[in-house]
């Protein structure tokens, strides 16, 4: 006997992505309106501890499927598992993460049911026995409620938009073994390699994100090496910003971010691009070292708690947004504030 | 081989929106190719040569809704066809991605069919997977990079949350592209003028010899998010120094850390 409600726990090399747990939160809150537990759903090879951590995390009942063929996560694998699944115990509502994973399994598995699903959602509601979800729509300009009509109600949730809940070290259970659907030979994604980027913390789980833009380059005291060309100049002085950027998230034990003009002029990575064609983001603390705040980068981080702007034009639209704003130079304010910010907190 | 192209029509990324009467408005906004499309449309371009065959861009929208397609025609697409029907209105991702299986199994040979990452007037970015699904052929989304091309298969570069991926696939299949694959061409004096001139064919649901899938996902309403209250507060002094420690003291007070 499942529970009418069920929580995709993602995971990668044997490890539960955070958000996954705040699906678990999720749906003990929607469960109390609509009655039972939740059942958290765990695919993988060598799970087992995860299936452990959704017990100390909420569920009242834990399906792993524990299997070679979904050791490395591929979507024709994870979603046949899901779905046969779901069609099998009929759940009215799986809550996923919406990671990258999350929602392909969400948006295939949803085809396969013939049911829909609700992508990146802030905030759930139960009417009349109905799921009603909110989501931000043209990049967060709107919002809108939606709903399915079919079931299972597939929804995922937007990161940090829901409260983790807080683990019970002596909540225990015994999950309760299911099957991959797909033996190897059917199974048409082949894994050649895998390149992770390590440390750092993830942009769309940080609490904390300090922001580079344009700006960081722009230090006409910095004297780059002659051998560069112009372009090449550019890079050197906001490698230097950059790394009072990055002194100032260590302090803080923040992400780094950044905006589209310097992802584009070659100062930093593409996945550290907040905004509307980056990632969307809602920490509690964003600090934006010269950024203007374009609609564009606006879109991407404008729900987060507080916000700090520090920017030498007292007419940039970041200013908006703002709870804090320094109009002066990053290089000049950057250095103590990272100092003044290592003090307080004692390190 | 013959590759297709999935784009949508949405207003600039630049738009104000409004909602008047439960209608969204983005006022005198010009309507766009979606930006992750233009990634699209040019990994398209660059692989139709290694399987040696036609660019189909295909876009499902209103009947005036050809300005995508316009523009990819001007970047280099051989064909456009619009995919229009009075009965598609309100049709949800699940919906589309029927739809859309159904085009492009009518178009000849497809080997591959790129996608962008994400509608930014929706913001769901399920479509790929789901058009996969329905066509029951790989889903390669997120991808960076394609390492190897020919009628044999696919090796791709995917960006994931940890990092990178590597993996391969038989052909067909669906590949949605992202900004790191390259920065798109803009479209040439000439491809502008062919665009210009060109007839868009449409293929309503009869065409495609399919009903209305229906729709289970509603918007039952759509609303401005409420304004924040936000009093800023500029932070001055005699020096930095002072700055930073007024600004520091300020930020401990928000009690975020
Ligand atoms: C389709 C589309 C999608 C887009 N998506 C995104 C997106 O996802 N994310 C994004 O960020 N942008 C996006 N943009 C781009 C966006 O419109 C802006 O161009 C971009 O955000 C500007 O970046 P910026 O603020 O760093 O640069 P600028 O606008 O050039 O601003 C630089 C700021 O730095 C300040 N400054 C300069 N020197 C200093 C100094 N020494 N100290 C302090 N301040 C200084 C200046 O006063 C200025 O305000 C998109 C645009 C389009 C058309
Ligand atoms: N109406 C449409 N017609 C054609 N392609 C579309 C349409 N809507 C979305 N797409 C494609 O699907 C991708 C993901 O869209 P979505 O899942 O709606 O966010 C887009 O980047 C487009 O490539």
């Amino acid at each position: 006997m499942t529970n009418k409600i069920w929580a995709y726990i993602d995971q990668f090399k044997g490890e539960a992505l955070p958000s996954s747990w705040e699906a678990i939160g999720a749906g003990l809150a929607l469960a109390e309106s609509l009655g039972g537990g939740v059942t958290a759903i765990v695919f993988g090879e060598n799970v087992g501890a995860i299936a452990e951590q959704a017990f100390q995390y909420g569920a009242d009942e834990v399906l792993v499927a524990d299997d070679a063929t979904l050791g490395d996560y591929r979507a024709e694998a994870y979603t046949a598992t899901l779905t046969q699944l779901a069609a099998d115990s009929a759940p009215e509502v799986i809550l996923f993460p919406t990671t990258s994973r999350g929602r392909e399994v969400a948006g295939m598995s949803a085809v396969d049911l013939n049911t829909g699903v609700l992508v990146d959602v802030t905030a759930l509601e139960v009417v009349d026995g109905a799921v009603i979800a909110t989501r931000p729509v043209y990049a967060g300009k709107l919002l809108a409620k939606v709903q399915c009509s079919a079931k299972p109600q597939m929804v995922t949730l937007r990161g940090r938009a829901f409260a983790k809940p807080e683990a019970d070290a002596s909540r225990t259970g015994t999950p309760t073994g299911v099957p991959a659907a797909l033996s190897e030979d059917e199974i048409n994604v082949k894994i050649v390699d895998y390149a992770t980027v390590s440390g750092g913390v993830s942009l769309t789980d940080a609490a904390v994100i300090v922001s580079g833009g344009r700006g960081v380059s722009n230090n006409p005291n910095l004297n780059p090496p002659d051998d560069l060309d112009e372009a090449g100049q550019e890079i050197w002085k906001a490698q230097q910003g950059f790394a009072l950027v990055g002194d100032l998230a260590d302090a803080l034990g923040a992400a780094v971010g950044a905006s589209r003009a310097a992802v584009d002029a070659g100062y930093i990575p593409y996945v550290n691009q907040v905004g509307q064609t980056g990632k969307v983001v809602a920490p509690d603390l964003y600090v934006a070292c010269g950024i203007s705040g374009a609609i564009q980068h606006l879109a991407g981080m404008r729900t987060s708690k507080v916000i700090v702007a520090i920017n030498k034009d007292a007419d940039a639209p970041i200013f908006k947004l703002a709870r804090f704003g320094v109009v002066g130079d990053l290089f000049e304010i950057l250095p103590p504030l990272a100092a003044a910010m290592k003090e307080r907190l004692g390190q | 081989m013959n590759i297709v192209v999935c784009v949508k029509q949405v207003p600039d990324s630049a738009a104000q929106l409004t909602v008047e009467g439960g209608n969204i408005s983005w006022g005198e906004a010009p309507l766009v190719i979606n930006p992750w499309d233009e990634y699209a449309v040019e990994a398209a371009l660059q692989k139709a040569g290694d399987l040696g065959g036609n660019v189909t861009v295909i876009s499902m929208g209103k009947a005036d809704e050809t300005e995508a397609l316009k523009h990819s025609l001007a970047m280099g697409c051989n064909e456009a066809v619009l995919i229009s029907d009075p009965a598609l209105a309100g049709s949800d991702n699940v919906a589309a991605a029927r739809v859309l299986a159904a085009a492009i199994a009518k178009v000849d040979d497809v080997g591959l069919v790129f996608f962008g990452k994400q509608a930014i007037d929706s913001d769901t970015g399920t479509l790929p997977a789901q058009v996969a699904r329905v066509l029951g052929w790989p889903t390669l989304t997120l991808v960076s990079a394609i390492d190897e091309l020919s009628a044999d298969g696919i090796k791709v570069e995917r960006a994931i949350e940890e990092g990178r991926q590597v993996v391969k696939s038989r052909l067909p299949a669906v590949v949605s592209v992202i900004k790191d694959y390259g920065e798109p061409r803009y479209p040439s004096f000439m491809g502008i003028r062919k665009a210009a001139r060109a007839t868009i064919p449409v293929w309503a649901l009869g065409e495609l010899g399919i009903e209305a899938p229906a729709p289970v996902v509603a918007w039952p309403e759509v609303m401005a998010p409420q304004q924040r209250e936000i009093a800023t507060e500029l932070i001055t002094g005699g020096s930095p120094a002072e700055i930073a420690a007024t600004l520091a003291d300020k930020i401990m007070a928000e009690k975020v850390l």
